[in-house]
């Protein structure tokens, strides 16, 4: 489905990402996790097409990554992209007119389920609420892949909550792969399929939840503080 | 979230046991449907797969059945089912004597002691 072969991408002299090798499979969600200017969010936006590898390939459903793959991608950015004016309704339809595969429908029930107002303004929303609107237009699309950067930093356990459930009960598992990043690890490491790990834009490794649990008896959390911290040493 | 899980373990046979002890105490009965792959996963706020693999183990222990097109149900075999709560009985009675040997607890002293605490606990101690 993703595939990274080698990928490098520096910006200046810095590397955000080193040589990154990297299979994603269909149907599955994943959490991309490791410390700020791991390149978690470097990882999302090349699999989106925002930003080309210096060298290495990015391939996303067999095709390189680029502008085009915006049709097969979801992207849900840390940074909230909204116009203040609007009403969610309005929100609503603008994103409609911009993705072909935009289910309006589907929209409106997560609205429901999220509790949100459609005639409310963007200005006059709670965090809480924007990070729910978020959500909410990126799950409506209809496409195989949805990137989701960060969807719980600053929001209160309720407001995780709910967008955990709207995952599990919107996501269509048999077409959607998810990849998640998140310091939230704990949270929400129950819906997870696999972990992968990043540290200092190099790839650390990749998990099953339940092979962690089984062959070594450790969370993700565990097991991340326990392996990042001996990898950090290796370095020094 | 909705759910707790023990780091320890995998989340899916934690959930066998979650679903085994309802069936101990009688809060899920013989031939019942359990809820849907989806449904179970919402409620307990965990990833559709891990249930798949709960109703997989589930049905390899031949505590439950699937049936095409209808959904997954608690076996009407009560042998099966009585079986398993006299395992589970077991095995929890295994522990206790385990623990209490290691703590140099004789046999006689075992079944003592566990009276006068069940006396106790009915006085309202």
């Amino acid at each position: 489905m993703i595939c990274f072969e080698n990928a490098t991408k520096k910006y200046g002299k810095e590397f955000a990402l080193k040589n990154m090798n990297l299979k994603i499979e269909k149907g599955k969600i994943y959490g991309l996790v490791g410390a700020n200017g791991s390149g978690k969010s470097t990882t999302l936006k090349m699999i989106a097409g925002l930003v080309r590898p210096n060298s290495g390939k990015v391939l996303v459903m067999g095709m390189p990554a680029n502008r085009k793959i915006a049709e097969n991608v979801s992207y849900l950015t840390e940074l909230d992209m909204f116009y203040e004016g609007f009403t969610i309704r309005q929100m609503i339809e603008y994103t409609a007119s911009q993705f072909l595969d935009f289910r309006i429908k589907k929209a409106e029930k997560l609205i429901e389920f999220m509790n949100l107002d459609f005639s409310k303004k963007i200005k006059n929303l709670s965090k809480g609420n924007r990070g729910r609107l978020k959500l909410v237009l990126s799950l409506s699309r209809d496409v195989p892949i949805l990137l989701l950067d960060e969807p719980f930093s600053g929001l209160d356990p309720m407001v995780r909550e709910s967008i955990v459930k709207s995952l599990l009960t919107f996501l269509d598992f048999d077409k959607q792969t998810v990849v998640i990043t998140t310091h939230e690890i704990a949270e929400i490491e129950p819906i997870l399929d696999e972990i992968i790990v990043l540290n200092n834009g190099q790839f650390i490794a990749q998990h099953t939840v339940d092979q962690l649990r089984e062959e070594q008896g450790q969370s993700v959390l565990e097991w991340m503080k326990e392996n990042l911290n001996r990898e950090d040493l290796e370095k020094v | 979230m909705t759910a707790d899980f023990e780091a320890s373990r995998p989340i899916y046979i934690q959930i066998v046991y979650k679903i085994l002890l309802q069936i101990a105490r009688h809060e899920r009965s013989a031939g019942e449907k359990l809820p849907s792959v989806r449904e179970m996963a919402i409620s307990l706020g965990v990833n559709p797969n891990t249930i798949q693999r709960t109703y997989g183990e589930l049905e390899r222990m031949q505590v439950v059945e699937t049936k095409r097109g209808q959904g997954t149900f608690i076996t009407e075999n009560r042998a099966v089912l009585d079986a398993m709560v006299k395992k589970l009985q077991r095995e929890t009675i295994d522990l206790f004597v385990a623990n209490m040997k290691e703590l140099g607890i004789s046999e006689d002293k075992m079944v003592d002691e566990l009276k006068k605490y069940l006396m106790k606990k009915e006085g309202g101690i």
